[in-house]
C-alpha cells in the first residue's frame, strides 16, 4: 500500500529573541521520519518543548511563531509539499489535510457563524457546492454527537460550550473530506468527563469517514485507544517508534518505560484512619456577590497521612482549599485543627497558626517572587516564623535544599533560571522551612511533564515518611489519588459526592458521578475506549 | 483562582464570568425605579441596554463635569472680582463690581441659571467685550470644526494605511523606520511642528499663507489654502499617535489563532484579511481613531493660537488671559462635550461591533 | 544589570538627558552671559559673540537657553514627582484597600480624567493667581489622575499573583507586602511610567507657557522663549526654533529611554529582568 504521508529527516529550526541578548537560533526538531498509510492514526506523544507540534503542523507546510523547514522532505502522496509555492500549498491546506487545534475557543473566529467557518474552505476549494457542504456538515454534526445538528451551525462560537467547539472544529477539518487530519492535543483543556465524549466522537468521525490523522498528546494513555502506530518524541528527536501494542506493552526505551508505568505507581493506603488533625465539619462558602460555591461539605484528615479532593473545574475543590487557609471565610460550619477551632478569617489566625498549615501552587511560577533570590524565598519563613538570620539561616536553607534533592549551588539564583520541576521543589521547600503540620497541594503536578511530576509526588511521599506531614492533595487525576492518597473526597458541583478510605471510595458499589468520573479517566490499555463505552451512557448532549 | 485585594482577607473577589465585553459593569442608570423593567430589559436586549447605559453614563459625566467647571472654580482661592480689578482695587469698586456681574448671589443659583442658559444654548456675557458669549462662540466654533474636520479627514486614512503597512513589514525595515519616526513625532511640541512648517513652507518657499486669517467673505478655496498649514500641524501631531495604536490593533488581530486558523484552511492572504481579520479588527480601530478625534480637538487650541486662527481655542486662550469668566467656562464645557461624545462614540462603536454582543448567548 | 545590554537609543536618551541637567544644574558657570542681561542688537544672527545669536530684546540666547533648561527641567520635574507621589499613594490605597476607597477615587478619577487635561488646566489658571508652585500643583493634580488609573491596574495585577497570596498565607503586614512583594516587580513599568509622565510635564509645561499661563517673564523657560521670539519667524529669523528644537530634543531623548524600559518590562513574566 502506498504511503498517504512520508516525512524524511525532518528538521526545523526557529530563532529567538531573548532581551538584551543576540538572537538565538534553536533547534527544535532533528532527524524526524515517518510513514502514515490512508486511514491509519499515527501519534505523536511527548513532553512540553518536545517538537510534536512543530513537526504536525510541517504535514501542512507550515512554521508556527517563526518556525523554519530546513531540511528534508514531507512527501503527500509521493509529493514533497515544501517544495510547493504559495498557491500550490494552499491547494493543500484545507482541502487535502487538515488541521484541528488545541483551543478551538480561540481557532473560531467570533465574527462568524459556525455554520459558515465549517463549510468555508470545502467552498473555497471548490470541493463541493454549499449545498453538499450543508449537508455534509449536518452529517458531521449528527456523526459527532453535537446538539440540534440541524441549527448547531446558525451559532457564534461564544455560544456553545467547549467540549462542543472542539467537536465542531473536528467537524470542520472533516467537511472538505481531506486525506489527513492534524489533530493537536485537541482534548487537552477539556474535564475528563468531557474529554471521553470527544475522543469517542473524534474517533468514531475519523473511522466513519476513513480519514488518516496525525494525533497529537502529551497523554499516552489517550493516544493509545486511538492510535495505530506512535511515536516517542523528546527534545525534538525520536525516541521510539512502533505501533501502539508494541510501544504500550513492551516499550524498548527507558524513556518510554518510564512513561508507560508512570500512571502504575500504587500506594497501599495507612490502616487506621481514626483521630483527625483537620476537621471540616458542615461547611458552605461562596462568594460576596452571592454566587455560593460550597455547600455542606464536611471530611476530615488524620495525622502523617494524605487527603485526596478530586474534582473536576468547578466542583469548589480549591475554594475548599481557600476556606481552610482563611483566605475565603465560611458563611457557615467549622474547621477544626488539632484539636482547636481555626479563626474563620485570615486576619484573625496567629502567626503560628498559620506556620503550621503550609500550601504549594499549581503554578511555581506565579507563586515565588520572581525578584527574590531561592535563598530569600525559602529563607523568609526561618526569620518569619523562627527569627533565624545570618549564617544559621544560610545553614537551614542548605539543610532544605538538600532535603528536596538540590544542592546550595541553587542558594542565588532566581525562580527564572530554574527549570519547572526544580521551581515546585522550592516551592515545597518553601513549605517545609515553617516546619508546618498540614500542606496544602493545589494540582501541585498537573502543569509539569509526567516524569517530573513522577519526581515531585515521590519527594512528597518521603518528605511525609520523614517528617510526618499531612497532605490535602488537590487533584483531578485520579491516577495520582491512586498513587498517594489514604483518604479520598469527591466532589461535584460544589457538593462533596463520596468520601472516605482509598479502597472504599475508589471500589463499587459507585454513585453515578463517582462511576462517571473514574470510568473517564483514560487507561493504559488498548481497547479501553470500546470496553468503557459499552458500560457508559454517552453524555454528549450536555458538553 | 483570583486572589483579591491585599489586606482584606475575608472576602475572595468573585469570577468575572458575565462581563465579556471587557467593560466594568455600570450602575443601573434608570435608578431604582423601574429596577425589575430594566432588568428584565438588559436580560432580552442587553446590546440595546448596554448602549443606553454608556449614554447615560455620557449625559450624567457632562453634568458632573458642568458642576466642577462652575462651582469647582467657585471653590478655589481667589474672588472674581479682586483678579477682575486687580490687586489694589477699593473695598468700594470691588463691591460695586460684584454686584455688576451677579456675584454677589448665592453661587448655586447662579449655576442653575447658568445651567439652565447653557442647555438653550446662551452663555451669557463676556466681561470683558460685554458682547454675548454665545454669538461669538457661534462663528469660531464652525471656523474650529472645519479645521479639525479636514485634520481628521487626511490624518485617519494615512494613520490607517501606515499602520497596516508597518504591519505587512513588521520587524523589518519599513516597520521600523516608522517606529523611530513616530516615537520622535509624538514628543514634538505642536508649536514647534507649527513654527517649523510656518518658517519653511510660508516664509522661505512662500508656498503657503501666514497667518491662516479667515474671514466671512472668503471663498471655499480660499479657506482651503488659508488653513493649509495649520491642518498639517494637526495632521502630524495625531498621526503617529494614531498609527502606533493601529498597528498595535491591527497586529494583536493578526496573531490570534482564528488567523492561523484561515491560513491552515489554505484561504488567499486576501481573503484571510477581508473576512477574518477586518471584522475583528474594525472595533480596535475605531476606538483608536475616535480617541484620537477627542486628542485633536484639543490639538486645536495650540495650533489656533500659533497660526492665529479664529477659532474657539484662541478664543478660549485670550480669555483665560484676561480672565474673563464667562467665555472661559462655556468654551470649557463646550471642549469637554465633544471630548466626552468621541469618548463615548468610541466606547458605543466597540459594544456595537462585538459579536460576543451583538449576538448573546 | 548588563550595561552592554543597553541598546544605543537608550544611551542616546541617557546621555541627551545628562548634558541637559548638567546645563540646569552648573547653569551660572557654563553661561557666557547673564540669563535677563540685554548684551546686543535683537535678533543678531547666529555665530560671532553670540553662539546662537539674540533674541527679541537682544538677550543672548545661548545664555537663555542654559538658565531656561533649569526653570524648565526643575518645574517639569517637581510637577512629575509630586504627581507621581499623588497617584502612586492614592492608586496603591486604592487597590490594596479596595471596595468603597476604591470605587471612590476610581470614580472620581473617571471625573478628572473627562475633561481634556489642557482644557482643565485652562479654566483653572484662569482664576488662580499665577505662582510657580501654583502652576506645579495644577499640573500635578491634572497630571496624577494618568498616573492613578496606571498604578492601580499595575497593582491589583500583581496583587492577584500567587507570590503575594502567598505571603499573605504567611501572615506578613501589608507594609512588606506592598514594599517587598509588590513594589520591586511593579518597579520596571512605574519607572517607564514615570518617564512618560516627565516628557509629558515638560510638554504641557511648554505648551502653557507658550500661552502665556506657565512660568512668568522675565525668566526665562523654553517654551516662554518660544512664544518671545515667535513674531520673528514672519522674517525668516529662527530665534523661537532654537528653545521649540530643545523641547523636543529632551522629550525624544526622555521617550527613548522610556521605550527600552517599556520592552524591558514586557520580558518581565518570562525572563528575569535585571540582576
Amino acid at each position: 500500500m502506498p504511503e498517504l504521508l512520508s516525512v524524511k529527516n525532518l528538521k526545523i529550526e526557529a530563532t529567538s529573541y531573548p532581551p538584551g541578548e543576540p538572537p538565538k537560533v534553536v533547534t527544535l526538531v532533528e532527524g524526524v521520519s515517518f510513514d502514515l498509510q490512508k486511514g491509519k492514526v499515527l501519534g505523536l506523544i511527548g513532553e512540553s518543548g518536545a517538537g510534536k507540534s512543530t513537526i504536525g503542523l510541517s504535514a501542512l507546510a507550515y512554521g508556527r511563531g517563526g518556525c523554519r523547514i530546513i531540511a528534508g522532505e514531507v512527501l503527500l502522496n509521493g509529493r514533497d509539499i515544501l517544495k510547493l509555492d504559495r498557491s500550490g500549498i494552499n491547494s493543500v491546506r484545507g482541502a487535502q489535510v487538515c488541521y484541528v487545534a488545541q483551543s478551538a475557543a480561540a481557532a473560531f473566529n467570533p465574527a462568524h457563524k459556525l455554520g459558515d467557518q465549517v463549510i468555508e474552505a470545502s467552498l473555497r476549494h471548490g470541493i463541493m457546492t454549499r449545498d453538499e457542504a450543508e449537508k455534509r456538515a449536518l452529517y458531521l454534526f449528527r456523526v459527532l454527537g453535537l446538539p440540534n445538528p440541524e441549527t448547531f451551525g446558525d451559532r457564534y462560537p461564544h455560544q456553545v460550550s467547549g467540549g462542543q467547539l472542539q467537536r465542531a472544529m473536528t467537524a470542520m477539518a472533516l467537511c472538505p473530506n481531506p486525506e489527513l487530519i492534524v489533530f493537536d492535543e485537541p482534548t487537552t483543556a477539556l474535564d475528563v468527563t468531557t474529554q471521553i465524549d470527544v475522543l469517542a466522537a473524534i474517533k468514531h468521525a475519523i473511522e466513519e469517514t476513513n480519514t488518516a490523522a496525525l494525533y497529537i498528546t502529551h497523554d499516552l494513555a489517550v493516544v493509545a485507544q486511538i492510535s495505530d502506530d506512535i511515536m516517542v518524541l523528546r527534545h525534538g528527536k525520536t525516541v521510539e517508534y512502533g505501533t501502539t501494542k508494541q510501544v504500550i506493552e513492551a516499550p524498548k526505551e527507558d524513556y518510554t518505560r518510564a512513561l508507560v508505568s508512570v500512571r502504575q505507581t500504587k500506594r497501599d493506603e495507612a490502616l487506621d484512619q481514626s483521630g483527625a488533625l483537620l476537621k471540616i465539619e458542615r461547611v458552605h462558602a461562596g462568594y460576596a456577590n452571592g454566587f455560593k460555591v460550597l455547600h455542606d461539605v464536611s471530611m476530615h484528615l488524620p495525622k502523617g497521612q494524605t487527603l485526596a479532593i478530586v474534582g473536576e473545574s468547578g466542583s469548589g475543590k480549591s475554594t475548599l482549599a481557600r476556606v481552610i487557609t482563611g483566605l475565603l471565610p465560611p458563611s457557615e460550619g467549622r474547621i477544626t485543627f488539632d484539636g482547636k477551632e481555626l479563626p474563620r478569617a485570615l486576619k484573625g489566625r496567629t502567626n503560628d497558626e498559620l506556620r503550621r498549615i503550609q500550601m504549594i501552587y499549581q503554578m511555581a511560577d506565579t507563586a515565588m517572587n520572581p525578584r527574590q533570590t531561592v535563598r530569600d524565598i525559602i529563607g523568609r519563613p526561618l526569620s518569619f516564623y523562627f527569627g533565624m538570620h545570618g549564617a544559621r539561616k544560610t545553614e537551614r536553607v542548605k539543610e532544605l535544599l538538600d532535603q528536596i534533592e538540590m544542592g546550595p549551588r541553587f542558594l542565588d539564583r532566581y525562580p527564572a533560571e530554574l527549570s519547572g520541576g526544580q521551581k515546585q521543589r522550592v516551592a515545597i521547600a518553601r513549605a517545609l522551612a515553617a516546619k508546618p503540620e498540614l500542606i496544602l497541594c493545589d494540582e501541585p503536578t498537573s502543569a509539569l511533564d509526567p516524569l517530573v511530576a513522577e519526581g515531585i509526588l515521590n519527594l512528597l511521599l518521603r518528605l511525609q515518611e520523614e517528617t510526618a506531614v499531612s497532605y490535602v492533595f488537590i487533584t483531578h487525576d485520579i491516577a495520582i489519588v491512586r498513587a498517594i492518597a489514604d483518604s479520598v473526597a469527591v466532589m461535584h458541583r460544589g457538593r462533596l459526592v463520596r468520601f472516605g478510605p482509598k479502597s472504599k471510595v475508589l471500589s463499587p458499589p459507585f454513585d453515578d458521578y463517582t462511576d462517571l468520573l473514574l470510568k473517564s479517566v483514560p487507561e493504559m490499555e488498548i481497547g479501553w475506549l470500546e470496553k468503557v463505552l459499552k458500560t457508559r451512557r454517552m453524555e454528549s448532549a450536555g458538553n | 483562582m483570583t486572589g483579591p485585594v491585599l489586606t482584606d482577607g475575608t472576602a475572595g473577589e468573585p469570577p468575572r464570568s458575565a462581563d465579556l465585553s471587557g467593560v466594568p459593569a455600570k450602575p443601573n442608570p434608570t435608578g431604582e425605579i423601574g429596577g425589575t423593567f430594566w432588568r428584565r430589559f438588559v436580560f432580552r436586549r442587553p446590546l440595546a441596554a448596554l448602549v443606553l447605559q454608556r449614554l447615560g453614563l455620557s449625559v450624567g459625566l457632562l453634568f458632573a463635569v458642568s458642576l466642577m467647571i462652575f462651582g469647582g472654580i467657585e471653590a478655589l482661592p481667589g474672588d472674581f472680582a479682586t483678579t477682575y480689578l486687580g490687586q489694589s482695587a477699593t473695598p468700594q469698586a470691588v463691591e460695586n463690581i460684584r454686584k455688576d456681574l451677579g456675584l454677589d448671589r448665592p453661587w448655586s443659583e447662579r449655576y442653575l441659571d447658568w445651567l439652565g442658559g447653557a442647555v438653550k444654548g446662551d452663555f451669557g456675557t463676556s466681561w470683558a467685550s460685554k458682547n454675548s458669549v454665545s454669538e461669538q462662540i457661534g462663528n469660531r466654533l464652525g471656523n474650529s470644526l472645519f479645521l479639525a474636520f479636514f485634520a481628521a479627514l487626511i490624518s485617519v486614512p494615512l494613520a490607517v494605511g501606515l499602520g497596516m503597512l508597518a504591519v505587512q513589514f513588521r520587524n523589518r525595515l519599513p516597520d521600523k523606520i516608522i517606529n523611530v519616526i513616530s516615537l520622535a513625532a509624538i514628543s514634538l511640541p505642536e508649536f514647534f511642528i507649527g513654527y517649523l512648517l510656518i518658517m519653511f513652507f510660508a516664509v522661505k518657499w512662500g508656498v503657503a499663507t501666514f497667518p491662516a486669517t479667515v474671514y466671512d467673505s472668503m471663498s471655499f478655496t480660499e479657506r482651503l489654502s488659508a488653513i493649509a498649514l495649520p491642518v498639517a500641524t494637526l495632521v502630524l501631531v495625531v498621526l503617529a499617535h494614531m498609527m502606533r495604536m493601529t498597528r498595535a490593533a491591527i497586529l494583536n488581530v493578526m496573531s490570534s489563532a482564528y488567523v492561523e486558523t484561515a491560513e491552515l484552511k489554505g484561504l488567499s492572504t486576501f481573503r484571510i484579511i477581508a473576512r477574518h481579520a477586518a471584522p475583528n479588527a474594525v472595533a480596535p480601530v475605531i476606538n483608536v481613531i475616535a480617541l484620537n478625534l477627542a486628542y485633536l480637538v484639543v490639538g486645536v487650541v495650540v495650533v489656533e493660537v500659533v497660526f492665529v486662527y479664529p477659532g474657539m481655542g484662541q478664543y478660549m486662550v485670550d480669555a483665560v488671559t484676561v480672565r474673563d469668566m464667562p467665555v472661559v467656562q462655556a468654551c470649557g464645557l463646550i471642549f469637554a462635550a465633544f471630548y466626552i461624545f468621541l469618548n463615548m462614540a468610541a466606547d458605543i462603536l466597540a459594544i456595537l461591533a462585538n459579536p460576543r454582543l451583538r449576538h448573546p448567548r | 544589570m548588563n550595561l552592554r545590554s543597553i541598546p544605543l537609543s537608550a544611551w542616546i536618551g541617557i546621555a541627551g538627558i545628562a548634558i541637559a541637567i548638567l546645563c540646569a544644574i552648573f547653569a551660572p558657570v557654563i553661561a557666557p552671559y547673564g540669563e535677563r542681561d540685554v548684551v546686543g542688537e535683537i535678533w543678531l544672527p547666529a555665530g560671532g559673540d553670540f553662539l546662537l545669536g539674540t533674541d527679541n530684546l537682544g538677550r543672548d540666547l545661548l545664555s537663555r537657553l542654559i538658565y531656561g533648561a533649569r526653570t524648565t527641567i526643575f518645574v517639569a520635574l517637581a510637577a512629575t514627582v509630586l504627581s507621581f507621589s499623588l497617584g502612586m499613594i492614592l492608586s496603591f490605597a486604592a487597590a490594596v484597600m479596595g471596595g468603597f476607597v476604591d470605587q471612590l477615587f476610581s470614580r472620581f478619577n473617571d471625573l478628572m480624567m473627562a475633561i481634556p487635561t489642557l482644557i482643565f488646566a485652562l479654566v483653572v489658571l484662569a482664576v488662580l493667581p499665577q505662582h510657580l508652585w501654583i502652576l506645579i500643583l495644577v499640573m500635578a493634580v491634572l497630571d496624577s489622575t494618568r498616573v492613578f488609573r496606571i498604578g492601580r491596574a499595575v497593582a491589583l495585577d500583581v496583587a492577584v499573583m500567587e507570590f503575594v497570596e502567598a505571603a499573605r498565607l504567611r501572615g506578613e503586614g501589608s507594609l512588606w507586602i506592598i514594599f517587598r512583594e509588590i513594589l520591586p516587580n511593579t518597579l520596571s513599568p512605574l519607572l517607564a511610567e514615570f518617564g512618560l509622565r516627565f516628557a509629558f510635564s515638560i510638554l504641557f509645561l511648554s505648551t502653557l507657557s507658550f500661552l502665556g499661563l506657565g512660568i512668568q517673564p522675565p525668566a526665562a523657560d523654553w517654551g516662554g522663549m518660544v512664544k518671545d521670539n515667535k513674531d520673528g519667524i514672519i522674517f525668516g529669523i529662527s530665534a523661537a526654533l532654537v528653545p521649540g528644537a530643545a523641547i523636543a530634543t529632551l522629550a525624544i531623548c526622555v521617550n527613548l529611554v522610556v521605550d527600552w524600559l517599556m520592552k524591558r518590562t514586557s520580558s518581565l513574566k518570562g525572563g528575569r529582568g535585571d540582576a
